[in-house]
Order: structure tokens, then sequence, then C-alpha cells
């Protein structure tokens, strides 16, 4: 039945016809809900993807889906990754292009108990520190760069590890783990927290991917897909409110099991990092001299063996101004 | 409506019920206050007593609980340590944890890699219970990194038995849930090796139902904070395993609430008051900590239930307290007016009487208070002052009758006397002025001058003992005699001596009279004088020698018949004065008791007895005056000046 009105209405309607027209993409973040993403939110919810020629089916992101192979298997069309994970990806042969970058500073940092004795990066000498696996270069990176030599755990998907004394210093993403370290109820006071973009290790971070083979064989689509998810995010920076209830709504239906206040921090920050105070980089731009930092320290720890040039790395998916 | 003054004015009425009534409400609400605070006080404690055993007993029934979980893992925890199991004993006793206690989900002994398999990274069978029996997976693989999992990574590192960060089971059964893991170790080569962790899984909803049983007053509820400070019950589903107390803190901007949070994950116990967390109102709050697994149990009931009691009986207190109020109200008001009416009564007819409408009837006050001891005091007064003003208006009356009939007998007496001057205009031999100033409005003093046959001048001057009326009726008396006997004899003693004779006669008052009297011819300018006890005249001479006129001896007249009087002749030269006075003259007194004298006379006419006689009389009775300086005139005061010229008149 289902299948006789799929095969009818197209007949029946003109702008179902027009519907038809569209592209059908998914897209996959490369984590759960949250308002880290919320421009792409917006631009669905907006209809700016429609707008663009672009059926978009919102992939719900997280451990299970991880980006980079979701864009192998096809699964998914386009991707968000950090700039690193990209790199490596590329490194262990899945050909990702950078066609659009949404973050230009890092949120990764560093978070220590004052109480540990750690008050600047070289305390950190001889302590534990939890790090993600995937997230591993800007650690190793400065580690290498003052000579110190922590002990490095494994960091998982929380920080309770960290919140229960089991490492002296963690991981942390400025708009994610250390808000919800606060909101475990330590104080900001209590914590040393070091930037890695403040320690000359700004990766750029979240950016849209897809395979070289879409962006050869479509890349008018993706030009339609970065433009309509900048203008999405554009839309989020303007619309406060509205963007915080979708949030709101789609952790409530993937049960993240996150609150109000944490989102709308994440969001403040998010914006913070993509259009930073002071910056006139339009969203979507990647800058040549960030990743070639991001690409030499990745090549320095071993994580890839050679830089690739870097129009081989990125596509200006947006207009030029 | 008009203004009847600037400020208003309050009664007695008003002021009296106006102070006790507020001393009464301050007297009143000092109490209330202090009852009020004082059984809030009392609530309150109560209420903590109440509150710290409930959260306590609730806290120490859950603690049982997880003790109860945590016994069996670790045990199995122990029994791993000690023995070295094969698969089949290691999947039974995971089996055997899930079948000990129902509250048990699933269990699992997760193993470090190699350490159970020197082939195998990982080991880990997990037994979980389903709807029929258990069942045994295994888990661990490259999609499920166990290794790096919070419930087995935080044992490992702390090296103790944890209870996990409450998490959403999502998929299997939906339901929270906590894990319990427990690390093992074991002696290789000498060493003590961390060999991995036994964990059971528990489901919380049993945790909501002892919550769910937990019940103060109305709306007052428990909740559980876990160690990261998150819900783990509450109420409010929506919190649970999403807001923290430290999210909620800074989403609804309530500091005291991260306070709150500090306080409760410190494994502290209190009893504070802070926003109501889901009430939206003051409330109060006891925590208690869960010390097995860092949580912290609250229980939260609003302000208002707390203190509904207290505010009833509050309310009841001022009830009665404000019907009280209006009862002593009305009484002191009817009172205060059943006082002061009288008084009101009182004030209206004195001020009719004030008006000078003594006729006004007072109000009849029956009680025998200040009131009515006032209203009689006034009743007194009323009269009296009536009875005065009568009296006074009688003398007044006579007063001023007298008074114009003394006017007139000035006039008439004034009128007596000669009083045009000059009073011969058309004898230039000779001039004469004279002047009388009454001590009094009728006087004793008298002068005279009439012109007799045979180109004589006559005159007399005279001074009556006392004032006032007797003395001018004795003044006109002597003067009328005077004129008349002047009239048939020239000669002054003759004069005086039929005078005095004529005076004696019925002078039953005693009075007498000092005279000086002479008559001039003024064609020879001889002066033919006599004196019955007058003051000496003083002569001056045309040039300018002044000298007291040789007075003969005489009586006053009045006293005795028959006294001796002599005639003296003076020869007065052209421009010789005659100044002749009364003793009001020399015996005025200044301020200080000082008399004018005959020496200060005699000084004066030195100075000033050559003008015009008119000049004399005027200039010595304004020196006299200005002698005076203001005191009162004790004596009548008369001055008469005679001048013989001896120049012929134009009409002989």
């Amino acid at each position: 039945m289902a299948l006789l009105i799929s095969v009818l209405l197209p007949l029946l309607t003109g702008r179902a016809l027009a519907q038809s027209e569209l592209v059908p993409v998914r897209f996959v973040p490369q984590w759960i809900p949250q308002a880290q993403f919320a421009g792409f939110y917006m631009a669905a919810e907006k209809g700016f993807y429609k707008g663009n020629g672009i059926d978009i089916n919102l992939l719900r992101g997280g451990p299970d889906s991880p980006p980079a192979a979701m864009l192998a298997s096809g699964d998914a069309l386009f991707a968000t990754m950090f700039l690193s994970q990209a790199l490596e990806k590329r490194e262990q042969g899945v050909p990702v292009v950078n066609i659009g970058q949404i973050t230009q500073r890092s949120a990764l940092m560093i978070l220590a108990r004052k109480g540990s004795g750690i008050h600047s990066p070289k305390d950190l000498d001889g302590k534990k520190i939890s790090v993600w696996q995937d997230f591993r270069a800007q650690p190793l990176a400065l580690f290498r760069k003052l000579g110190i030599q922590p002990q490095i755990l494994p960091q998982t998907s929380t920080l309770n590890l960290f919140l229960r004394g089991g490492v002296d210093a963690a991981s942390a993403m400025w708009y994610n783990e250390y808000h919800l370290v606060i909101n475990s109820g330590i104080d900001a006071s209590e914590l040393t927290i070091m930037f890695y973009n403040e320690q000359g290790l700004n990766f750029p971070e979240d950016g849209i991917y897809c395979l070289r083979s879409t962006l050869e064989k479509n890349a008018d689509l993706c030009r339609k897909f970065v433009s309509a998810t900048v203008k999405g995010w554009n839309y989020a920076f303007t619309h406060r409110d509205e963007t915080m209830a979708v949030v709101m709504r789609l952790t409530g239906e993937a049960h993240t099991g996150t609150n109000l206040a944490h989102q709308r921090w994440m969001f403040d920050r998010m914006k913070d990092l993509i259009l930073p105070p002071g910056s006139t980089r339009p969203i979507g731009y990647l800058a040549p001299e960030d990743f070639s930092t991001a690409a030499e320290e990745l090549k320095r720890c071993g994580i890839i063996q050679a830089v690739p040039p870097f129009e081989d790395f990125h596509a200006a998916c947006i207009e030029k101004n | 409506m008009p203004r009847v003054s600037k400020k208003t004015r309050f009664g007695l009425a008003f002021k009296l019920s106006f102070l006790i009534l507020l001393s009464t409400a301050a007297i009143f609400f000092s109490a209330f206050a202090y009852n009020y605070s004082v059984s809030r006080r009392i609530m309150l404690q109560n209420v903590e007593q109440n509150a710290g055993s409930l959260a306590s007993a609730t806290a120490n029934h859950i603690e049982e609980i997880l003790a109860r979980i945590e016994t069996l893992p670790t045990l199995a925890a122990l029994v791993l340590e000690n023995q070295s199991l094969d698969a089949v004993r290691l999947e039974a006793l995971v089996r055997n944890v899930v079948q000990a206690n129902p509250a048990i989900f699933g269990s699992t002994i997760a193993f470090e890699p190699q350490a159970f398999d020197p082939r195998s990274e990982f080991y880990c069978p997990y037994a979980m219970r389903t709807a029929k029996n258990i069942d045994v997976t295994y888990l661990g693989g490259e999609k499920y990194r166990y290794h790096n999992l919070d419930w087995y990574i935080i044992p490992k590192e702390t090296k103790r038995a944890v209870w996990s960060e409450p998490y959403f089971d999502e998929g299997a059964t939906n339901i929270a849930m906590a894990t319990y893991s427990v690390p093992f170790y074991r002696e290789i080569n000498g060493e003590r090796r961390f060999c991995g962790v036994v964990t059971v899984d528990i489901a919380l909803d049993w945790l909501r139902e002892i919550m769910d049983g937990v019940k103060i007053f109305d709306s007052g509820y428990a909740f559980i904070l876990s160690e990261n400070g998150n819900f783990i019950c509450h109420p409010e589903a929506k919190y649970v395993l999403k807001e923290s107390l430290f999210s909620l803190a800074e989403e609804k901007g309530i500091p005291a609430w991260r306070e709150a949070g500090h306080a409760m994950l410190d494994g502290k116990k209190g009893f504070i008051s802070i926003p109501g967390i889901h009430f939206g109102r003051q409330a109060w709050m006891y925590y208690s900590p869960l010390p097995s697994a860092n949580w912290s149990v609250g229980v939260m009931f609003p302000d208002e239930e707390l203190f509904r009691g207290t505010r009833k009986l509050a309310y009841m207190i001022a009830g009665i307290g404000l019907i009280g109020f209006g009862l002593l109200f009305l009484l002191v008001v009817l009172v205060a007016v059943r006082i002061t009416g009288p008084l009101r009564a009182l004030t209206s007819k004195a001020a009719e009487i004030a008006k000078g409408n003594l006729d006004t009837p007072l109000p009849f006050v029956r009680s025998k208070d200040e009131v009515g001891d006032l209203s009689h005091s006034f009743e007194d007064m009323r009269t009296a002052l009536k009875e005065y003003i009568c009296d006074l208006t009688a003398t007044t009356a006579a007063k001023e009758r007298i008074e114009s009939e003394l006017k007139i007998a000035h006039s008439i007496q004034m009128n007596f006397l000669p009083r045009s001057f000059p009073p011969f205009p058309d004898h230039l031999e000779f001039r004469v002025h004279a002047g009388l100033e009454p001590a009094k409005e009728v006087g004793g003093d008298l002068y005279d001058f009439f012109l007799l046959e045979g180109d004589h001048v006559f005159f007399t001057i005279g001074d009556v003992t006392d004032k006032g009326v007797p003395a001018a009726l004795f003044m006109a008396v002597t003067k009328t005699l005077m004129k008349g006997i002047a009239l048939q004899t020239i000669d002054p003693a003759s004069v005086l001596g039929a005078v005095n004779n004529e005076l004696c006669q019925g002078n039953d008052a005693n009075l007498f009279v000092t005279v000086f009297c002479g008559c001039l011819n003024y064609k020879t300018g001889e002066l033919r004088y006599s004196n019955a006890g007058h003051n000496p005249p003083v002569v001056v001479q045309p040039g300018g020698d002044v000298q007291w006129l040789d007075l003969p001896h005489g009586l006053v007249l009045g006293i005795m018949e028959n006294s001796p009087y002599e005639t003296r002749i003076l020869q007065m030269q052209p421009g010789c004065r005659l100044i002749a006075y009364t003793d009001g003259v020399t015996e005025a007194m200044n301020r200080d008791d000082e008399m004018f004298s005959d020496e200060r006379l005699f000084d004066w006419v030195r100075g000033r007895g050559l003008q015009s006689p008119t000049a004399i009389v005027t200039d010595l009775l304004a020196a006299v005056h200005e002698y005076a300086e203001g005191t009162p005139q004790s004596d009548d005061i008369t001055v008469l000046v005679f001048e013989f010229t001896g120049e012929c008149s134009s009409g002989s």
C-alpha cells in the first residue's frame, strides 16, 4: 500500500514532483546530539537544506557511528570531524576532503586539580592524565614541546575518572566536559585550565567532510550543503532561544541525559569557537596556517607520515568575500 | 470648607483614645511578634529533628540495601583473588551473584588483557537477569573495549570498590542503573597485581519506591544526589539523570543551590532554608549523606507548610487581638466622650462667657470628679465676675459724673479770673499779666485785678489752704469779697481786714487763705499794698536790681476775726516790675523731692526780670515745669506780674 502511494503521489501532484527532485543526503555529526551541531539542526529545521535542493537526513552521531567509517561505507554522504581526525583517517586510507571548516579555535583543553599541585602545563610532568585516543595529537605535541612525561591513561566518554580522583588531569572540551565538571560541583577556582590554542597548538576542530569522490562527482551539492549549513549557524546565533528549544528536543529524543544549562553553555562557547572575538574569518573558511600547524604536529607525533597538500585536503565551498 | 485654623485641632477625647490605643497596639504587637517568633523557632526545632530522623532513616534504609548488594561482588572478588577459576566456574559465579539477590540485574567479571587467557585481550562473562532466567553473554571486543569504560577503569585507577555514576540504560531496560565495581588482585611473581573487576548492575527503581514513601507535610519530598550532584531520584522525572543541583542552580540563577550541593557532596548533614527546588518558593531542606555510594539524601518541604500551624495560630491570635482591640477602641471612645463631654459643654459655655455674656448658664454637672469641681468653680467665678462688673459699672458711672462736674467747676473757676490779656489795653501806664495752673481740676489759688476810681488799679493774689472743690469755693468767696470790698475802700489793709472778718464768720471748715493785694496809682506810680500771710513778691527795679518786697506782718484770712493788717507804700519807678506768686512756684518739687525754693526764684528773676510781664509769666511757669521734670504737680501754681511803665495812656 505504502509502495503504491509512493509510486502514485509524484504522479498526482506537481508539488510532490518537485520534492522528488530533492537530492537525498545523509549527514552524520561526529557525536551525540548536542548544541555543538546546532547550526546543522537549524539548517534542517528552517528548511535551508531543502532550499538548496537537499533532502537532508540527520543521522544520530555517537560512539557507534564513527563518521569516517560511515563516509567510507556510504552510510553518510557528509560528516563532521576534527581536522586531526580527518588527517589521521586520510592516512589510514579514507580519502576524506574538508569542504568547510566550522570552528576556528581549538576548544581542547587540559583540566587539572590545583589540589594535585598542578598550576601550569609543566606541573603535569609525572602526573596521571587521561587523554582521548582520537585527540591525542595536541597533548603529545604539548608534552614533547615542554619536555615533560605525564602518565597517560585512556580517557572515557565521561570525566568520572577525573572526578573520582583516578587521574590528576584530564582532557576536556571547553564547551562540554569543562562545564560538566563545573556542574558536578567542582568550582572553577579549584581547577587549573590550559587551552591548547594558548600553547601554540590551535588545531581547527569541527569541519565538514566528504569523500573525494563525492566532491569530484558533485561539487555543486557540496557547495549547497556547506552554504545551507553556514546559513543554519548564522540563524542559530541570532535565534538563541529557538535554537535551544530544538537542541533540547533532539537531546531528549536521544536520551542523552543533558540539561538546558549545559546546552546553553555549549552553544555560547560554540559561538566563541566559530566566530572568535576579533576574527573576521567567515564560517566555512579553513586557514592554511592552522592546517599546517595541525598537520606538522601530527606528522611529528607519528600519527601521519606525510603532510598532504592543503589544496588536496581542503576544497573551498563558500563564496569568497 | 473654610479653614478653621492652620493646624488641625485634636480634641482631648481623640488624644486620649489615640494614645491608649497606640500603646495597647504596641504592647499587643510586640507580644504577638514575640509569640510568633518563639513558636516558629520551636516549630523549626521540632521539624529539624523530625526531618533529620526521616532523612537519616531513609539514608540508613538505602545504605542497608546497598550494603547487601555490595556483599556479593565483594565476596566474588575475594574468591577470585585466591582461586583461579575456569570458564565454567566463572560463568557459574556471575550467574550465582545475579541469582543471589533479586535486586541485582546483571553481573560481570572483567579481566585485564591476557589476565584470564594469555591469547585474549578481553575476557568478560556477563550474567543478566531476563524475564525467565539468567543469561550469560561475553562482553569485550573491538566494538566494546571495556578496559576504557568507567565501571572498569575507575576502580582500577582508584584501587577501591566504587559505585558508578548512575546511568540511563538505553535499549535493554530503559531504567536508571548503577554499577558497583570491585577490583580484584592476584599475586603474580610476588607482586599484587590488578587483574580485573567484579561488577553488579542494579536498577534504581526501588530507590524511587523508597523515596516515594517519604512523606513530609503535603508536598514535601525526598531526593537523592549522585556523587556528581546529579539527581538519581526526584519526583520531577525530567530532572532524573539529566539535571544536577549545580546545573539547576545555573539555569535558575540560584547560587544557594550550588552551595547546598557542595555541602551535600561533601558528605555533610544539615538543615537549611533555601529556595525550593521545583516548588518555586522558599523551602527547608534536611540533607544526610549516603556514605557507601557517596550520594546524599535530601528531604525538602515548603516553608508555608512547615509554618502552617504556627501561621494559623498567629492568625487566630491576631483575630482575637483585633476583636479585643475593636472592643477596647469602643470602650476608650465611650469613656473619653463621657469624660470630655461635660468639658466640651463647659468649654463652649466658657467661650460664651469670655465674649462677655455673663448671663450664659453653665451646664449642670452631676459628677463628683474633677470635671464637676471645675464646673462648680466656674459657676462661682461667673457669679463673682458678674457682681464685680455690676459694682464696677456703678462706680464708674459715679466717677464719670464727678469728673464731669469737676470739669464744669474748673471752667467756672477759670472764668472767675480775668483771662484776657492785656486786660486794659487803653492804659499804657502799666502792664499786667497772670497765669494760674491748678493741681486738680479746681484749685485754691486766685488772682484778680480791676480798675478803681481815681487812676487806681487794684490787684490781688491769694492761696487757699488745701485744694479741690472746698478750696475752690473758698477762693471764689474770697475773690468776690475782695472785689466787692475794694470797690468801697481802696486801702489794701482795710480790704483785708474786712474780708477777714467776713471769711471768719461761718468758716466751719476752718479753711484759710493767704492774700497779697495792692493798689497802684498808675499816674504817680505809688503802690499801696498789704499782706495776709502771703509769700513776699519780688521787685525788679528798672535798672535790673532785684529785691524781696518788704512785707508787713499780717495773719492769714479766715482764722481770727479783727486781725490787724497794715498798708505799706512802694514808690514804683517807670519800668519797675512786681512779681507776685503763690507757694506752688517755690515749693514745686523735682524728682529728688527738692523744692524750687525762694533762692532759685530769686536767681531766676535776677536773670529774666526785665522781660515783659507776659514773658515773665510764661517763662517762669515753663521754668517751674522744667524743674519738676514731669513730677506730678502737688499744688496750684500762680504768677502775677505787674509793671509800672509810667507812660501816658493814649486815651487820657
